[in-house]
């Protein structure tokens, strides 16, 4: 490659770079302003004076327990992911590992629900959920979403191509199967269950449309849908609003930065989308 | 059959495993029970009938029901709740066609654009040079905020009077006072232009592990061939990116047509109900208006509208194949 041809190669990203990254800045900077200085007309860039106001506003407020929301969504989330690490991992085992009778069909239906759009059940699932009594509880936030087939399959993929020779050789042993999984397979297949484990925890860390239908209490709510009542709370007092959203958006853009190659290596083997 | 194809473009890309069967020959179960296997599977199962296969059998129930929420009787009615979505004298008619038109507007602007921008960011971030990874973190960052997130920043920033882009525009001389939530068709560009934003580096991603899958000797003999640029782009790459391309479109449309957050956070709906989509009119009804049962009906006709799209797009691309 030339000189100029890189020049312009670095150009053009580093410009991209500019459109995908001035947004989330901007969002940084408004919550670091005052409510009049975010009001000036042509606003500035920088906040003048570094100011604590939107934060001490979602900090102390009573009627958007803003805290609670972010104690709630780290619970769900935590809790959620594990529940998918634990039933996907078993299920997968099976699946992988283990003849039984209705193996091929029941992975091929698992597989066909991947294809039924997750909006098309909301209706019957919310019927369901009050029928069990979860609605408005955390519960109702962590169970249902786990039933997801991604989990099943991408760690099933992920076991078949794992050599099965050291299993055999645990076996020999005298090892039984839950020996096995848990002492050979689930340590084989660590990068695999962080992908999982981290995508997860995303997924249900951003889920909106669920939780805003089915949790009503203010100190019930996740992050995500209380940010939709402080829109409505504050209108066009951007520095709160925007100090909730970065509020919202610290841990999973820390957990990318983290958990950047699972994250990637995740959504490059298997498409997750929706 | 769909799926079998989506699950065989998924696996031919990079990090293919074995195919089955070998492996799972071998490790049989030679000790442990009979019901062992259901034991390792009972506690998924669990889920996966009580929220995934439920479900259906209970939506399927539902939308031939009156089933109000509020109320204790739930009389049967056949296809009534169908029919009425069909009956332009009926109650429902014209809000459920409404958020269908909205829906196929946004999913016809926006899929375009979801497979070209990333398979063009995935071409500047192929290959091996000096800060890739970091860029390919960035244009994906936006991906991992949630939906309420870009949202709300978004309405922001689209803000007619407070928000940035019109400053920006007004900056260069462009007109700084467009409408860009509140009117059509400026609400239009901005639910597709924030989705290509947040999402194009997701897709772009994917596109990257198909062009690493591309023989390098591929591109070699077409050059030995003299083939410029575009021929070797036209003649190599794409051919070899067409399992993965396949993948990025239909998994794009079901994202586009699902539409949700956005609308509801940055247009709000507005003008008037213009921008309000099909999920969005599904969980109104079902949910704020207490109609399940015609809500059911709406989950039953969109989920298989998207599966004959899906089915229609393999047979389409199969035979431009052959």
């Amino acid at each position: 490659m030339t000189a100029l041809r890189r020049t312009g190669r670095y150009a053009l990203l580093v410009a991209l770079a500019l459109v995908f990254l001035t947004p989330l800045v901007w969002m940084l900077l408004t919550s670091l302003k005052t409510y009049g200085d975010a009001q000036k007309i042509p606003p500035s860039w920088l906040p003048n004076p570094f100011s604590t106001y939107g934060f001490d506003k979602i900090v102390h407020n009573d009627a958007n327990p803003v805290l609670r929301w972010f104690v709630n969504s780290m619970l769900a989330a935590a809790l959620h992911s594990l529940l998918v690490l634990a039933t996907a991992s078993m299920a997968a085992y099976a699946l992988a590992r283990l003849r039984f009778r209705g193996r091929s069909l029941g992975f091929a239906l698992i597989v066909g629900t991947l294809f039924i759009p997750p909006t098309s059940l909301i209706i019957p699932n919310f019927v369901i959920a009050d029928r069990l009594g979860w609605l408005d509880t955390l519960t109702v936030v962590i169970v249902p979403g786990a039933a997801s087939a991604f989990g099943v399959f991408f760690l099933r993929q992920f076991f078949l191509s794992i050599p099965a020779e050291l299993e055999e050789a645990a076996v020999l042993d005298g090892a039984n199967h839950w020996q096995v999984f848990t002492r050979v397979l689930l340590p084989l297949s660590k990068p695999a269950l962080a992908t999982l484990g981290v995508l997860s925890f995303l997924t249900n860390w951003n889920d909106f449309l669920w939780p805003i239908y089915v949790l009503f209490s203010p100190e019930r709510l996740t992050l995500p849908a209380g940010l939709g009542l402080l829109q409505g709370a504050y209108n066009t007092d951007y520095p709160v609003i925007m100090a909730g959203a970065v509020l919202a958006s610290v841990p999973v853009l820390i957990l990318f930065v983290l958990a950047q190659r699972h994250i990637i290596q995740g959504v490059s083997r298997s498409g997750l989308k929706g | 059959m769909p799926v079998a194809d989506v699950i065989e473009a998924g696996a031919a890309r990079r990090d293919a495993p074995p195919p089955a069967g070998r492996t799972t020959r071998r490790g049989g179960t030679r000790r442990g029970n009979a019901a062992t296997p259901y034991l390792f599977l009972a506690p998924y199962l669990l889920l996966f009938i009580g929220f995934g296969v439920l479900p259906i059998v209970f939506g399927l129930w539902l939308s031939v029901h009156q089933w109000d929420l509020q109320l204790p009787n739930r009389p049967f009615v056949g296809l009534d709740n169908y029919q009425a979505l069909f009956d332009s004298q009926s109650a429902d008619y014209a809000d459920w066609w409404s958020a269908v038109r909205a829906t196929a507007i946004f999913t016809v602007f926006s899929v375009p654009l979801l497979v070209v921008v990333p398979l063009g960011l995935a071409l500047l971030l192929n290959g091996a040079f000096p800060g890739r990874t970091f860029f390919r973190a960035v244009y994906f960052a936006p991906y991992v905020l949630g939906v309420a997130v870009i949202g709300l920043l978004w309405r922001f920033l689209l803000d007619a009077n407070l928000g940035l882009v019109n400053r920006m525009l007004g900056a260069v001389g462009l007109p700084a006072d467009t409408p860009w939530v509140t009117d059509v068709p400026w609400a239009w560009v901005s639910l597709v232009g924030v989705t290509v934003w947040w999402t194009s580096g997701f897709n772009a991603v994917i596109y990257l592990a198909g062009l690493q899958d591309i023989p390098a000797e591929l591109y070699e003999a077409a050059r030995v061939d003299g083939a410029n640029g575009w021929e070797r782009f036209r003649n190599v790459t794409l051919p070899g990116l067409r399992p993965v391309l396949l993948f990025v479109l239909t998994t794009t449309i079901l994202a586009s047509a699902n539409v949700f957050g956005q609308a509801f956070l940055i247009t709000q709906g507005a003008p008037g109900q213009q921008t309000r989509t099909v999920v969005w009119r599904i969980v109104d009804e079902g949910l704020r208006d207490n109609d399940a049962g015609k809500a059911a009906a709406m989950s039953i006709l969109f989920a298989l509208a998207l599966a004959v799209i899906s089915v229609v797009n393999f047979r389409l691309f199969r035979y431009r194949e052959d």
